[in-house]
């Protein structure tokens, strides 16, 4: 099996390449196997990895030409030769490795942590099993990035769009019924850019390795503006 | 060239539960605080943490903290120390409760209180009916803790170094701990952060194996800098196979499987844990099921092709269970065994999951160390928390949702005393150039060129010894041999190689440096385990089938010089309850 990897180390390179290695693919490989195979052969390609299980969100990379999660896509899924870039849009660091520091900070801007004013019982604050349900596909991203490093209007105004990630995890908070800060987070996304540049492209649902919907969070997000008048 | 250098109050290395929730308090309190970790945070394993984190909150069935310590006592194989045992159960409950204020999203009863589901080896009132105690956020309650956790933290402005490495601790001239050389890993450069304490929490060390539901980063790093600063580590022959990972991949599959109803079958359908455990059945301890698992395998029991695995059976709990309380599990399954467990049963094998010894601690988290004369004396300005520490809570053998627990608890109270430290130790410490060139050395050896074998090569060679000699069994014969194959192996590794040179993220050079502590960590297992001669909790012993309280009711503790290892006695007795006396342990 052919796999051509995107290689760039500044140390030692003027510009970017393809490399392609020979892999000999097993049963069960998933493209992170087959990564791990590339670097036995070559010590020196980088990419970053961890759980294996698609929890800890580290391996996202771009496989003929869609961003994916390494460690759980299967080889038997990619069609040959796989081509596998780094995330597109991003400052490369090293080969597959990127600078996702904008990504995190656009994260770190919607204020991803539940905010109250009143005081805390005792106990823990009671929550109704339909009012946690409306957490469920909001609450598992992994931060990978795959979403928001797919999303043509995150690529055009990074610095701008928040991206599905950030939305997405705004929608989180805003979704809980124990977080009472709804009208600051809600004049926090105001404006042309933060939350409207979402152009309902929806690359982010098609990507997303966990099977979220950021477009969807993002709808509710605008209707809730709507409701509330602003 | 001079190496750059920070400082702050406290240094915390590690930034998944124990340590995030160390920074947290310490954010709190307006101490200046630096977390540094290999990953970004929110990748750290804690992630991976599936079934939930035990507290006697009796939201399902009675319960109280004090049967919650006595069925910790009786996990350990009665080698917990009992009072770090109480003070862990009686703190869960606040615990548990603040992470909820902070946002953890806990799956729900219909009263609005938190789920809390059965989990092994817990009983109402001291041995009685299973209890329900392991509060869930479905089965993805690590994430769910880490995430909140992290944006806690946001919120806190703490101040992260993501993705640097810490190479090792340093001392000042009287040699006390005066923080930690550091290299960043995408300009490959190093950097001195200067503490007045500094807190490990570095996580489990679940690559020393080949089949581990550990994740690439548990390479055992803060205990081997632990040995390397000539600090013991204690109980390190205690490593918990988890019953449940995925069979050939050692994926985890949660004890919340069995908890919500599931149970294991061999290749005759037969549900074996009732031979085994006939009143715990599949909720026995982990060891316990561990076991049963191999030995059903190796009696020729096995199912699949090569009968080297046992089925996890839980069509029968229906689609909507799985899909409300197992969705992860559901997910792993279909995408690394093939099998959606709706239909089908998940083929598993135990797999290495948890380190239950670590580096020796008291209750607040102060590093301990054995003292010429007394008891113990506390290590000045050297703590640690979470999976790399020792407090010791889990003894011989974890219960399933205490891992969770723990790292939360001790985390916190590490954090509280080291504001408490460094009021008391308002001066800053300054490096002794010679034990920085030490810590530098660590780095400047992987810049020898030449001949060399590979440094991976010797990785994988190194976790299959340990795999084979190191396992759920284990005889003097077979030790004894893994034992000279490490040494050897240690010796080869002087004359390691790497072939990348170059300074960007360069990873093989990070693998080198975490295959190091992995050897030095490996050699803990493997001494320690080589000496006990007695099988108590995960330490099982064909040889010495029994438990020995007599001889062995001690904590070993190995020092990196010489492979020498001491031992020190099991503190019984708790804080303000009756002390649990050591009986056979059958579930």
């Amino acid at each position: 099996m052919k796999i051509s990897v995107y290689r760039y180390n500044p140390d030692v390179d003027k510009k970017p390449r393809m490399q392609t290695y020979e892999v000999r693919p097993v049963q069960g490989m998933m493209l992170r196997d087959a990564l791990l195979e590339v670097k036995k052969q070559d010590e020196s390609f980088a990419f970053r990895h961890s759980c294996g299980e698609g929890v800890c969100g580290s391996d996202g990379v771009n496989v003929n030409g869609k961003n994916c999660l390494a460690c759980i896509t299967p080889i038997t899924e990619l069609k040959e030769p796989i081509v596998v870039r780094p995330f597109p849009g991003r400052p490369v660091i090293r080969d597959l490795v990127v600078d996702m520091t904008q990504f995190y900070e656009q994260y770190r801007a919607v204020k991803p942590y539940l905010i109250r004013t009143d005081s805390f019982p005792e106990r823990e604050i009671t929550q109704s099993p339909e009012d946690r349900d409306q957490l469920d596909g909001l609450y598992e991203c992994i931060l990978c990035g795959c979403c928001s490093t797919s999303c043509p209007s995150f690529w055009w105004n990074p610095e701008k769009f928040l991206g599905p990630a950030a939305l997405l995890q705004a929608w989180r908070f805003l979704a809980d019924t124990r977080d009472q800060a709804t009208d600051e987070r809600l004049d926090a996304l105001d404006g042309p850019y933060k939350l409207f540049r979402c152009h309902t492209i929806m690359n982010c649902v098609d990507v997303c390795p966990k099977g979220l919907n950021p477009t969807r969070a993002i709808g509710r997000i605008k209707d809730l503006m709507l409701e509330k008048g602003l | 060239m001079p190496i750059p250098t920070r400082h702050f109050d406290a240094l915390i290395i590690g930034a998944g539960g124990a340590g995030l929730n160390a920074a947290l308090q310490l954010a709190g309190a307006e101490t200046s605080v630096a977390v540094v970790s290999k990953v970004f945070p929110t990748r750290s394993h804690t992630v991976a943490a599936q079934g939930g984190v035990n507290a006697a909150l009796a939201n399902v069935l009675p319960d109280n903290w004090h049967w919650h310590m006595f069925d910790t006592v009786k996990g350990s194989d009665y080698l917990g120390d009992q009072d770090a045992i109480e003070f862990m159960c009686r703190e869960a409950i606040p615990t548990v409760y603040e992470l909820e204020h902070a946002g953890v999203p806990f799956s729900r009863l219909d009263n609005g209180k938190i789920y809390q589901r059965a989990f092994g080896g817990q009983s109402q009132d001291f041995g009685g009916d299973q209890a329900a105690r392991t509060c869930a956020a479905a089965d993805r309650t690590g994430h769910a803790i880490l995430h909140t956790l992290y944006q806690q933290n946001i919120r806190a402005k703490t101040h992260f170094f993501d993705e640097y490495f810490a190479l090792d601790l340093v001392r000042d001239k009287e040699g006390v701990i005066s923080g930690a050389l550091v290299l960043e890993i995408e300009t490959g450069e190093p950097l001195l952060i200067e503490a007045k304490a500094t807190l490990l929490a570095t996580g489990g060390c679940g690559q020393v194996f080949r089949t581990t539901s550990n994740a690439h980063i548990n390479t055992g790093d803060g205990c081997a800098m632990t040995l390397r600063a000539g600090i013991p580590l204690m109980d390190m022959e205690f490593y918990q196979f988890h019953p449940t990972g995925i069979a050939g991949k050692g994926l985890l599959i949660t004890e919340g499987v069995r908890g919500e109803g599931g149970f294991l079958v061999n290749k005759d359908g037969e549900r074996f844990m009732e031979r085994y455990a006939p009143r715990a059945k599949d909720l026995a301890s982990r060891d316990v099921v561990a076991r049963s698992i191999v030995t059903e395998v190796k009696e020729g029991r096995g199912a699949g092709e090569n009968a080297d695995y046992v089925l996890l059976k839980l069509d029968h709990l229906g689609a909507d269970v799985i899909d409300k309380r197992l969705p992860g599990i559901r997910e792993s399954s279909r995408i690394f065994a093939g099998a959606d467990p709706i239909r089908e049963p998940i083929p598993v094998f135990p797999t290495a999951h948890y380190q239950m010894g670590g580096i020796p601690t008291d209750r607040f988290g102060r590093v301990v160390i054995p003292a010429r004369y007394g008891s113990e004396e506390i290590i000045s300005g050297l703590y640690a928390a979470g999976e790399c520490a020792c407090a010791s809570v889990h003894g011989a053998n974890r219960l399933g949702g205490n891992s969770l627990l723990d790292i939360l608890v001790f985390g916190r109270l590490a954090g509280k005393d080291i504001i408490e430290y460094v009021r008391a130790n308002p001066h800053r410490r300054e490096t002794d150039p010679a034990s920085l060139e030490q810590a530098m050395a660590r780095l400047t050896r992987w810049e020898r060129t030449g001949d060399g074998v590979p440094a991976h090569q010797l990785k994988a060679e190194f976790r299959k010894c340990m795999e084979d000699h190191a396992g759920v069994f284990r005889t003097e014969e077979v030790m004894a041999e893994g034992y000279g194959k490490l040494c050897e192996l240690r010796e080869r590794f002087k004359d390691a190689r790497l072939a990348d040179q170059s300074k960007v993220f360069n990873t093989a050079r990070i693998e080198a440096l975490e295959l190091e502590n992995l050897i030095d960590v490996g050699l803990a297992i493997a001494v320690s385990a080589l000496n006990r001669k007695e099988s108590r909790g995960a330490h099982s012993r064909p040889d010495y089938p029994s438990r020995d309280d007599i001889n062995w009711m001690k904590h070993s503790l190995y020092y990196r010089d010489g492979d020498r290892l001491d031992y020190k006695p099991v503190r019984t007795k708790p804080l303000t309850v009756e002390s649990f006396p050591p009986k056979e342990r059958v579930y």
